[in-house]
């Protein structure tokens, strides 16, 4: 018999067209004035960003936008250690969940500007925006956060939010 | 939705396969312009070849050459190709029973226009010149006179 460790490549490519919603692109063109849209849910007040047409736990249509600062709470994080293709950034690199000051459920973003193993829970964080030429309807016009130097947040502050 | 954005959102997956002792020595035949089958337990061959008998299971291993010509057993035709397709002009995809082949193998089949397609017509295969040992090494099947 041959060779029997014959590999032949299969990749796999599927194109879509992603179609954002019409809250979405509210929330996407906002982000090319370097703000940040959520929404509150008349029923619960909670305020989810990015902002949505409904609450997903009360099931009624969303009231009025409400902006909300681009400086929160680390809640949690993870290190990723491990490269993969396709990788934006070189690993080791921290990935958090990051509770905006005024919302009520975390955005996921990049940590950087401090060593990871100082990454933490409470950890203060303020967004770092591309320069206004490089803007885009993405999250990616934020590039990361970075710490402000601010006292960590208490566990109390944010322990209904993980 | 007039007031709603769109974007492209490709995803791709980088995957290498591989394929086995069967389909790699019908897939490195392929660089010869030989198509192989395996022989079942039952005596039929099957092309392209498998692992393990359908039947029962058990493993085998008796590859045997067939033709690269036989009858199309059933087909569609694709009035409109996709950029993923085979061929750029409207084809058919076909279940092509290879002479000294007791199952169909499918491929496109390259006719000109749907009144050339009948099952049961006879097709030959038409070999890519740089073959890698692939499927694609047979561009097409082509109708025989």
């Amino acid at each position: 018999m041959s060779d029997p460790y014959v590999v032949v490549p299969r990749p796999v490519r599927l194109d879509y067209t992603y179609t954002a919603g019409t809250a979405s692109s509210r929330f996407l063109r906002a982000i090319m004035q370097r703000r940040l849209l959520g929404s509150r849910c008349p029923s619960c007040a909670k305020v989810y960003v990015p902002l949505r047409a409904s609450c997903p736990t009360c099931g009624v249509e969303m009231g009025d936008d409400v902006e909300v600062s681009d400086r929160g709470i680390v809640t949690t994080f993870c290190i990723v250690n491990i490269p993969f293709p396709g990788m934006a950034v070189k690993p080791p690199f921290a990935a958090a969940s990051v509770l905006l000051d005024d919302a009520d459920i975390p955005i996921f973003h990049l940590i950087q500007e401090l060593p990871v193993e100082e990454v933490r829970m409470g950890l203060r964080v303020e967004a770092v925006w591309r320069p206004d030429d490089e803007l885009e309807p993405s999250m990616e016009s934020i590039r990361h956060f970075r710490p402000t130097g601010e006292p960590d947040a208490p566990f109390e502050r944010y322990k209904d939010h993980l | 939705m007039a007031d709603a954005l769109t974007a492209p959102h490709i995803l791709e997956y980088p995957y290498t396969r591989s394929v086995g002792p069967i389909l790699a020595a019908f897939f490195t035949a392929l660089k010869d312009r030989r198509i192989l089958g395996v022989r079942a337990a039952d005596g039929r061959v099957l092309v392209p070849p498998q692992e393990y008998d359908p039947e029962t299971g058990a493993t085998l291993e008796d590859l045997v050459q067939v033709a690269d010509a036989g009858v199309v057993t059933t087909w569609a035709w694709v009035a409109e190709p996709r950029p993923k397709h085979p061929l750029r002009e409207p084809f058919a995809f076909a279940l092509v029973r290879l002479d000294g082949a007791d199952t169909a193998l499918l491929h496109a089949v390259a006719a000109h226009g749907i009144d050339a397609m009948t099952t049961g017509m006879r097709v030959r295969a038409r070999w890519r010149e740089d073959r890698s040992g692939d499927i694609t090494d047979i561009l097409c099947f082509e109708p025989l006179p």
